[in-house]
């Protein structure tokens, strides 16, 4: 599938996307350089490793439009996997659920992703909602350990739904058939990730500028008002601009965007709340090296099935 | 002993340290060529390829473990991976000695200290997991006292306790398909046996250093 490469519109968006990394990581080195006293240190790094961590998506989103349909699906099905790696390593599991870790591993997780690439609608949709749903706590009830049954078996479920099923609904996009739109589909999963990330940034970037109201204080300290809706208003603005790349146009643009930063946001303060309760910072912080994806994609997976199936709803009601 | 690293020993490390993720810290001491023992938890079959894998290859070239004779030597496959493979210390670990009269478990126990003073030799390190046996993971077992008379033997040699985290998660004792979670291995501070130390105090220290270097989960 390189035929995206011949989609001018998609080019332009992606080169944009390179040219306003190539700014940010200049201003972010330059920040670093003549440290002023406003912004704190860790603001700082903050603000690139985050830029870092676009860069590195943006490699991955080059490498699964250069690998076309299946490669996407690989890279995703990986970074679903690296996800609910980092998820489990975290959230406590007892011995009895050994078993039924290995299967969602290796066997539900990896279906999820076969199903999409056979386009078997219905069984992408039902896999982890409804199979998994019924498949992990009868195989934890047959383990026999019945202690904290319930919780058990919630958050293994948990961890499937937000590293494999929600995320599984990114690369879904490229499957939609949008009359008008084929083989563009690459530009609806960038506008996704650009909008969703830009929000992420911007909100930081806003509740450290002139962020005083905190949203939620027990459980994140960086969350303020100030902060999402400046980060709201800025990222659905943008959103709005690219409409031009999108089967939308700027008034739908615009709602669309809307909705993806307000998931992100939910996908942040779910994500953060869960920390808190497991006692960490981010799930970056104790397993340094190969943490973080987490810390990234949290608000990436709340945001991708409901555009999923809004896009679907509007523009390729057939599918 | 021959010092080369065995191929089959290399690739299971890098099989290890795939499924594992395992991430290294060294808190207390940085990787060092002389004489140690590192002492650790148990708590699965993956531990001692974790441990040895962490190391530099200078060091792991010399560093034995040190694994029970009964559960190594039951099939000819344990036999070959522990005798040939990973060149481990094949000890008499108690379990049989204690049906045995008192005296005769006391000779068994001198011999074995005999068997690793002797395996440490000039140059060699070695891998010790003091519980003797795997256990669940939620605390660190009572310590045996082979470390305690190894410790007084060779004053010489440093004593680095290390902390395997989520190990018993990934390939618990009883299962045989590793889940792929991520682990942490964490290297203490070097610690000897003191004038006048008995022998219950200092393993009791040893295990407590021992579990102070984990990381993540109840303290």
């Amino acid at each position: 599938m390189l035929t995206a490469i011949h989609d001018p519109k998609l080019m332009w968006f992606f080169g944009g996307v390179l040219c306003l990394l190539v700014i940010l990581t200049a201003i972010g080195r330059g920040l670093k350089r003549r440290h002023n006293s406003n912004i704190s240190r860790s603001t700082i790094d903050n603000f690139n490793a985050q830029i870092a961590a676009w860069w590195k998506m943006c490699v991955v989103f080059a490498l699964s439009l250069a690998l076309g349909r299946i490669g996407s699906l690989v890279l995703f099905g990986i970074l679903s996997f690296l996800a609910l790696r980092e998820y489990l390593t975290l959230v406590p599991t007892r011995r009895g659920d050994h078993r039924t870790l290995f299967w969602s591993f290796f066997v539900i997780m990896p279906l999820q992703y076969c199903v999409l690439g056979l386009h078997w609608y219905i069984v992408f949709a039902i896999m982890i909602p409804v199979l998994a749903c019924i498949f992990i706590p009868t195989s934890i009830a047959v383990a026999g350990d019945t202690a904290h049954f319930l919780e058990r078996a919630a958050k293994i479920q948990f961890g499937l739904m937000v590293c494999g099923y929600c995320l599984s609904h990114a690369p879904a996009l490229l499957q939609l058939k949008i009359p008008g739109f084929e083989g563009h589909d690459a530009r609806l999963l960038l506008y996704l990730g650009i909008v969703d990330q830009t929000n992420d940034l911007l909100q930081y970037v806003w509740g450290k500028l002139i962020g005083k109201n905190k949203i939620a204080w027990r459980v994140s300290p960086d969350k303020t008002w100030e902060g999402f809706l400046g980060g709201l208003v800025s990222a659905t603005a943008l959103g709005t601009l690219l409409w031009w790349a999108t089967p939308f146009t700027p008034l739908q643009s615009a709602g669309m965007s809307f909705t993806i930063c307000i998931l992100g946001f939910a996908g942040g303060v779910v994500m953060s709340a869960i920390k808190r309760d497991i006692g960490i910072k981010d799930f970056g912080g104790v397993i340094e090296r190969r943490g973080g994806i987490l810390d990234r994609i949290d608000s990436l997976c709340f945001a991708a099935p409901i555009f999923f199936h809004l896009v679907r709803f509007y523009f390729a009601p057939w599918l | 002993m021959n010092e080369g690293i065995h191929p089959i020993a290399s690739l299971l490390a890098a099989v290890a340290r795939g499924i594992t993720g395992v991430q290294v810290q060294w808190a207390g001491c940085e990787p060092d060529e002389r004489q140690r023992i590192y002492f650790a938890n148990h708590t699965s079959h993956l531990d001692f390829v974790v441990l040895w894998s962490a190391l530099p290859s200078e060091i792991r070239a010399r560093a034995r473990p040190i694994a029970a004779k009964d559960y190594w030597e039951e099939t000819s496959v344990r036999h070959y991976l522990a005798e040939n493979v990973f060149k481990a210390v094949l000890v008499d670990r108690g379990t049989t000695a204690k049906s045995k009269s008192h005296d005769e478990a006391k000779f068994v126990g001198r011999s074995m200290i005999e068997d690793l003073t002797a395996a440490l030799g000039e140059r060699n390190s070695l891998i010790l997991f003091p519980e003797g046996t795997r256990g669940n993971g939620e605390k660190v077992g009572e310590f045996r006292g082979g470390l305690y008379h190894l410790g007084l033997r060779r004053p010489d040699v440093e004593l680095v306790p290390a902390y395997l985290e989520n190990m018993n998660r990934i390939l618990p004792k009883g299962e045989y398909l590793p889940v792929p979670m991520l682990s942490l291995l964490t290297f203490g501070k070097p610690i000897q046996v003191e004038p006048h130390e008995n022998k219950d105090g200092f393993l009791e220290r040893a295990r407590e250093a021992v579990s102070s270097l984990r990381r993540i989960g109840p303290a």
